[in-house]
């Protein structure tokens, strides 16, 4: 669990049994068949959207396809009574498992996808499945009637039973979600949403997070559809496959609030009666109805509260409370940083690396090498290829040739998190923040990253936060940080993995002259802890202070290596960075 | 025997992929100005489809305003005439809705306000969708030519085997080839297409060259529905149709769109010419009912196979 997740999943749990009582109460006073009906549909569709939820509201991987899950739970349930004469009880988990399973058939070639791209193929999903059941002769199946033993059969006459059923699972659903939220998979989820890239160099791995949230995603969908299938009795894929189902996960979550646990419970209180009863008063001489109240729904929330009814409510009378103050572990308790360097030592070798676009070759022949404990500069003027050369070690984009070794272990061909877990933290030319979370959860990310127990990831950030001195705005949404803090929040990110290499692009970019000086004190700091780094910069006076030795990079190729005095001095660096004229005026 | 019958149905497919397959590239245009150049997500362009349908059908057939004209313009002259009915009600939804989501207001922020689009756009196309229902109600409905029986006869070219070209689909393949012609020529060498595409391209850019971004983007906008519209109405003279006739096209367009290139007017044209000609020839192959289910697979290929090269802009910058 995470810093300060305790006292708040108590709470929520608390917040949960009530709000399940007082519904199930609530059950007890209602006697016609379909109110009762609709007060099992609603728990059914906020289980749907909670599920919706987990994928595209913490994750932030917007699937209107989400109909192929629940379409599949209800299909495998029917079908299962039908031919197999398998018992709900049986079918429901087993359209999970299939859920499940579809999830990672669906997912391993889509999440290639991004964005829109995402969303849109997601869509195409139930739509083709919807044809192929229709191709196969199954318009409209009904499970049938076992009147010897109903009760084996999930088939009650007491109406109520099923709203029972449907709030247990539905509680299921939003504590599972409550522990993704607290734990370091709801974190992952977030920063992944906020910046997918940065999630990745700070050690995090997308494409198995995001995975892992389409199949819990997947298998609770197929729960709510295979309950839904049982409740309804009949079954028709436009009914579990169809366009206004998959609108039905988006628009309850949209509405009551996006990426809360609240969020698709509060919408589907809220939207269900409401359309269900317009369904049932104007139905008969206006048909669809509902699905235009669903349209104006979503329209009216996305243009005045775009982030659902549970924010605004929120943020306007309930503000949070200050978060708890950091813990105190520091310094003392802190796991010491691993190895000290050992001067002399190489830790980083590149070797003739390249990597062209098409003509241009952006790094070419590029050979150097890092020893431990040493501050490497890298100089050169715009275009020459710095931020590739960062972007291939890192693996953001793949090398053409040439080899790199982080202290004997090769770093090219790995996907960037994985560089990140070899021990080499990244930060960027521009900064890469999850704008939405407070600073420490910023910085932890790269503790989790790195793979540290949730109580080591904690102490680590703490230390980070404390040697970058960003310790007082520890619970500041680091959207609303200066341009010094955060470079240092970004500095800290990468050192709260305990990186043995630090790749630091342009740190000093865009700061004055004071701000420059307190980031360079920084960094002379973690020098004297023995953290070995590789800086990218422009400031010619700051970089003479700080590194121990320059690569000058002109035009994708090394023009020279050497100490500082000796480096500004040669004439083809003079030359790369103020031009033949000047440099033959020099001489003049 | 059985050669002759094989060369019938390819041919045959053959014809019927060109015509029906330029009017999916008619079609595909209109959501390749607002989906390709301006980068909106439009979810509802297959509902903007079905509206220029009902507009053809309430002209001609419903309300009888082009009667007159007979059996055999009218429906044709209705398909033109739905443009600028649609092209209206696309320029007042961007200016009530999708402006607050798109163009300067996004330009720049974090998904370039893709997440706003798709659901605004979701809720327009479910008010559209569901409202057409209360509106025009749910039973199928055609616009009413004799054309659509009647065929020309090409051969036979080998044995009996004959080409039958359908006369409705004949005649909306030129009007189709026509409007994408004068559109083309339209967008690329008058000042109103130059700034149209534009400020499409790159509002921020535009408006610093005094193009004003608002009033461009919402022509473009009206533009792009109004020529969905127009295939819309073409189509109308030969298939039936509901107020639900939309989502099956909306795959086919950003097939279409994607497939040709985004940023390109003569790809998207292209792109659905393509798509037509795939789905004619599976229905060699497929059952009917698994037609749809064949574009679907399309869809997922092309954006599965070529996901970096189709979008351009969103190569990542670290």
């Amino acid at each position: 669990m995470r810093q300060g997740a305790g006292p708040q999943l108590r709470r929520n749990f608390t917040a949960l049994a009530v709000v399940s009582i007082a519904y199930l109460v609530l059950t007890l006073f209602v006697t016609n068949s379909y109110y009762q009906l609709i007060l099992t549909l609603v728990p059914v569709w906020a289980l749907f959207g909670v599920s919706w939820n987990i994928l595209s509201g913490y994750g932030g991987q917007l699937s209107f396809g989400h109909a192929s899950f629940f379409g599949i739970g209800a299909y495998t349930v029917t079908l299962a009574v039908v031919y197999w004469g398998l018992s709900p009880w049986l079918g429901i988990p087993l359209g999970m498992l299939l859920g499940g399973l579809a999830a990672i058939l669906i997912g391993m070639p889509t999440f290639r996808l991004r964005g829109h791209y995402f969303a849109l193929s997601m869509l195409a999903y139930p739509l083709a499945i919807l044809y192929v059941l229709q191709y196969l002769g199954f318009q409209e199946v009904s499970i049938p009637m076992h009147r010897g033993n109903p009760v084996t059969f999930m088939e009650f006459s007491e109406p109520r039973l099923y709203t029972l059923i449907a709030v247990l699972l539905l509680v299921g659903g939003v504590v599972v979600s409550m522990v993704i939220e607290n734990s370091r998979f709801g974190l992952a989820l977030l920063a992944i949403r906020q910046n997918e890239l940065a999630a990745e160099a700070a050690g995090i791995n997308a494409r198995l997070w995001k995975m892992r949230s389409l199949v819990v995603s997947g298998m609770m969908a197929a729960v709510a559809g295979g309950f839904y299938a049982r409740v309804l009795v009949v079954v028709t894929p436009d009914s579990v496959f169809g366009m206004l189902v998959s609108a039905q996960a988006v628009v309850v979550t949209l509405f009551g609030g996006v990426a809360s646990v609240w969020g698709p419970l509060i919408g589907a209180a809220i939207l269900v009666p409401l359309a269900e009863t317009l369904q049932a008063e104007l139905g008969t001489f206006l048909p669809g109805i509902q699905g235009v109240v669903y349209g104006i729904a979503i329209i009216a929330i996305m243009l005045l509260s775009p982030d659902g009814l549970f924010w605004t409510v929120r943020d306007r009378w309930f503000r949070p409370k200050a978060a708890a103050p950091l813990p105190d572990l520091i310094p003392t308790s802190a796991p010491a940083r691993p190895a000290t360097a050992r001067a002399g030592v190489t830790l980083l070798k590149v070797e003739n690396l390249s990597r062209a676009f098409g003509g241009l070759k952006a790094v070419s022949e590029v050979s150097f090498s890092i020893a431990e404990g040493e501050i490497l500069g890298i100089i050169g003027p715009n275009g020459a290829g710095k931020t590739t050369l960062f972007n291939v070690l890192n693996g953001v984009i793949p090398a053409d040739s040439g080899s790199a070794e982080l202290a004997g272990r090769p770093m090219l061909g790995r996907k960037t998190f994985e560089v990140c877990r070899m021990g080499v933290g990244r930060t960027f030319q521009v900064v890469r923040s999850f704008p939405r979370l407070p600073v420490l959860d910023n910085v932890i990310v790269g503790a989790y990253g790195a793979g540290l127990s949730d109580r080591d990831a904690i102490a680590a950030t703490v230390r980070a936060l404390h040697d970058v001195g960003l310790q007082d705005q520890a619970s500041v949404a680091a959207g609303q940080l200066t341009n010094k803090q955060l470079r240092l929040m970004e500095l800290a990110r990468a050192l709260a993995g305990h990186p043995r290499l630090l790749l630091l692009d342009e740190t000093l970019a865009g700061l004055g002259r004071e701000e420059c000086d307190s980031v360079l004190h920084v960094l002379a700091r973690l020098r004297e802890q023995g953290v070995t780094i590789c800086i990218i910069e422009h400031t010619m006076h700051a970089m003479m202070r700080l590194a121990d030795r320059f690569v000058v990079l002109d035009h994708g190729r090394v023009l020279a290596t050497g100490l500082p005095r000796a480096v500004v001095e040669n004439a083809s660096v003079i030359e790369a960075y103020l031009g033949k004229k000047w440099l033959a005026r020099q001489h003049a | 025997m059985d050669l002759e019958i094989l060369i019938e149905n390819v041919l045959n497919a053959v014809t019927a992929g060109i015509t029906i397959g330029a009017i999916y590239g008619l079609m595909c245009i209109g959501l390749g100005l607002i989906f390709g150049i301006m980068r909106i997500v439009n979810f509802a362009q297959g509902e903007l489809l079905m509206l220029g349908m009902f507009s053809s059908f309430y002209l001609v057939t419903g309300g009888k305003a082009l009667s007159f004209l007979g059996p055999y313009w009218g429906p044709f002259v209705g398909a033109i005439c739905a443009a600028p009915i649609v092209f209206a009600g696309g320029a007042l939804l961007h200016k009530f809705l999708i402006s607050r989501v798109s163009g300067l207001r996004t330009a720049g922020s974090l998904d370039e306000g893709h997440f706003g689009q798709l659901i605004v756009t979701l809720g327009i196309s479910l008010i559209l969708q569901n409202g057409g229902q209360i509106v025009f109600g749910s039973t199928p409905v055609a616009v009413r030519t004799p054309l659509s029986a009647e065929a020309f006869l090409l051969g036979p070219v080998y044995g009996a085997a004959t080409v039958f070209l359908n006369k409705a689909k004949l005649i909306a393949f030129f009007v189709a080839i026509l409007v994408a012609i004068v559109l083309y020529l339209t967008l690329e060498y008058t000042r109103l297409g130059k700034a149209l595409r534009a400020a499409a391209d790159n509002p921020t850019a535009a408006t610093y060259m005094g193009i004003e971004v608002d009033t461009a983007y919402r022509i473009a906008f009206g533009l792009g529905a109004g020529i969905t519209a127009v295939a819309g109405g073409l189509m109308a003279s030969y298939i039936s149709f509901g107020p639900f006739v939309g989502f099956d096209y909306v795959i086919i367009m950003y097939s279409g769109v994607v497939l040709g290139g985004m940023g390109s007017i003569l790809g998207a044209f292209w792109g659905g010419l393509t798509v037509g000609f795939v789905q004619q020839f599976s229905a060699l192959i497929l059952p009917p009912q698994l037609q749809n289910a064949a574009i679907f697979v399309v869809f997922l290929m092309i954006v599965l196979l070529r996901p970096q090269g189709l979008f351009g802009r969103s190569a990542d910058r670290a």
